[in-house]
């Protein structure tokens, strides 16, 4: 599975960095009057409702993606973990603190913060990357103060402390490094889940904007054309699922080989 | 149970309080005059002063802010700024369609998953495992606003033995309770299967198959019960995500229910509207956690005297 999701995701990879070397077509380039056209020799996955080349549109899509899928899962795992430590670590009013913030995220249901704040802040990549990132942080935070919490009481941790080793490095050294296997498959399944999020947004119009090619804005453009070209819905959707299904059997190989239970029980 | 009742309650009135402190906040977080930007460009400065007016944004924030609580509290959210309906009675009459999604969404789910699970932790690692492995992955990976288009493609359109959009019959239905709970459904499956194999290796799963029961009796009749707790919560904190799922499930079918209520609000720069969904979707989902808490309570002892 592990093997699977790498090659998946290691296609998209280079779909994103050398797109416009593969792609026989100008993404934006338009032939008004073959829209429609349904997939040839010429134009592989067909063309849109602007006549505009839909194989050359998702594989400059898998840059958007991929580019979403970075950032929001950089940010949400750097401040997350941060935030995460400190509250297990130092427990009191600093955790009570972080942790009523994370309970008041948590009570909206997934997309639906990142639907609202998109709704105010205006649809665009930015926007989309700040929500998601708002959101984000809170899973990995609650994981790591758990992993914190218990690293705490560890002995190497105790007698770093004992030998008078300053916070931030008994936190940076010695706690965070425990943390780190479960903050990784946390980060792999989370690829997945920021993609969707992204594509979800764009799909509602509330992401990325026309005409900059995301997989999400093509499925949406593709739904007025149902009846007569499903292909504009088929390949934008085929590669989100395709790229998610990537991350997912890389996060689940990732947690099934970093976590010695699963592992002896070959769940 | 009183106690611990009651304590779980008071835990949820702070959240609540959050909630509601973000959601009225959202407003302010439009950039530049919120009045401003509900009018859109061309709006004459006199009619923005009366907006503004209108929707207290010319009061201190902290007087806002009190009258956004108690309205909340009252159920008085303000009014529809292009239907000038109140947002309370606007939600109340999509309320119905959105719970008949949501409800159907959630029986297809567990209808799928649940045998699902059970044959995939029965026949544990042979083609079946990995078959039913496999189409929960898929089941997670395939976004709902993808499969709900090509279930539309394949059984209205190409088929016809479904209608593409709307409500009405139970016709209607089927499609978009299908695409909405196939994540719930994969979801489920894999937890199914997970805590069905945690508990296979109980003692008392160990001695029933000792005494000669077979591998799919000692799961269905022994482990499968046990096993059913840890799904059941599961399925009480999956419903906010299936409340999200409905707002692109009922956009795509054109689903008259609250999802939809919140997009077309969105595009009509129809804010209070906005706020009024999000808030109503957040306190329902805040008031299921709450119940699958107090009812994991009520099942397992151990939980309130944690």
């Amino acid at each position: 599975m592990n093997r699977v999701g790498a090659a998946i995701v290691l296609i998209a990879v280079v779909a994103a960095l050398f797109g416009p070397a593969i792609a026989r077509f100008d993404p934006s380039a338009q032939e008004l009057a073959r829209r429609l056209d349904g997939p040839s020799a010429a134009h592989w996955f067909g063309l849109d409702e602007l006549g505009r080349d839909i194989f050359s549109r998702v594989l400059a899509g898998a840059r958007i993606s991929l580019l979403v899928g970075i950032v929001v899962v950089s940010i949400s795992s750097v401040v997350g973990t941060l935030l995460g430590s400190i509250a297990g670590y130092f427990g009191g009013t600093v955790d009570e603190a972080i942790s009523r913030v994370i309970d008041i995220l948590l009570a909206f249901p997934g997309l639906l913060l990142a639907i609202a704040l998109v709704a105010v802040l205006g649809p665009s990549l930015t926007n989309v990357v700040f929500a998601l990132s708002l959101i984000g942080w809170v899973g990995y935070a609650r994981l790591v103060r758990g992993q914190v919490l218990r690293a705490r009481e560890f002995e190497f941790v105790q007698a770093a402390r004992a030998l008078g080793a300053a916070t931030p490095r008994i936190l940076v050294k010695h706690i965070i490094p425990t943390a780190l296997p479960a903050v990784t498959v946390q980060a792999t399944l989370g690829m997945g889940g920021a993609i969707l999020a992204e594509a979800a947004l764009s799909f509602l119009g509330l992401g990325v904007q026309p005409p900059t090619p995301s997989w999400g804005t093509m499925l949406n453009g593709g739904r007025t054309h149902l009846l007569d070209a499903p292909h504009l819905t088929i390949f934008p959707g085929l590669a989100i699922a395709f790229l998610v299904l990537g991350f997912n059997f890389l996060g689940d190989g990732l947690r099934d080989a970093l976590d010695p239970v699963t592992r002896r029980s070959g769940r | 149970m009183l106690r611990f009742l009651a304590r779980r309650i008071a835990l949820t009135i702070p959240v609540l309080l959050g909630v509601a402190t973000l959601v009225f906040s959202l407003i302010h977080l439009i950039p530049g005059d919120p009045a401003q930007a509900m009018l859109g460009e061309s709006a004459s400065p006199q009619d923005v002063a009366e907006l503004r007016a209108r929707l207290g944004l010319d009061r201190p924030l902290l007087e806002q802010y009190g009258r956004f609580l108690r309205g909340a509290v009252s159920g008085d959210l303000g009014r529809s700024l292009r239907t000038n309906q109140p947002v309370t009675s606007a939600i109340i009459e999509r309320m119905p369609a959105t719970f008949e999604l949501a409800s159907a969404a959630m029986f297809v789910a567990v209808a799928v998953a649940i045998p699902l699970g059970i044959a995939a932790a029965v026949w544990r690692g042979t083609a079946v495992d990995h078959g039913a492995t496999t189409l929960s992955l898929l089941g997670i990976s395939i976004p709902n606003f993808w499969l709900g288009p090509l279930l539309a493609i394949i059984f209205s359109i190409e088929l016809g033995w479904l209608p593409v959009s709307g409500r009405g019959t139970w016709a209607h239905l089927i499609l978009p309770a299908v695409s909405l709970g196939a994540a719930l459904a994969a979801i489920l499956a894999r937890m199914t299967r997970a805590t069905l194999l945690e508990e296979l290796r109980e003692q008392y799963v160990v001695a029933a198959r000792a005494r000669g029961a077979s591998r799919a009796r000692a799961v269905v009749r022994h482990a499968f019960r046990n096993s059913l707790i840890p799904v059941i919560t599961l399925i009480g904190l999956q419903f906010g995500a299936v409340l999200t799922g409905a707002v692109i499930t009922e956009t795509i079918f054109a689903w008259p229910g609250i999802g939809r209520l919140l997009i077309q609000s969105i595009g009509f720069r129809d804010y209070p509207l906005v706020q009024g969904c999000i808030l109503l979707i957040a306190v329902t989902y805040v008031g299921m956690n709450l119940i699958t808490d107090l009812l994991y309570g009520l099942v397992d002892p151990r939980i309130r005297y944690e």
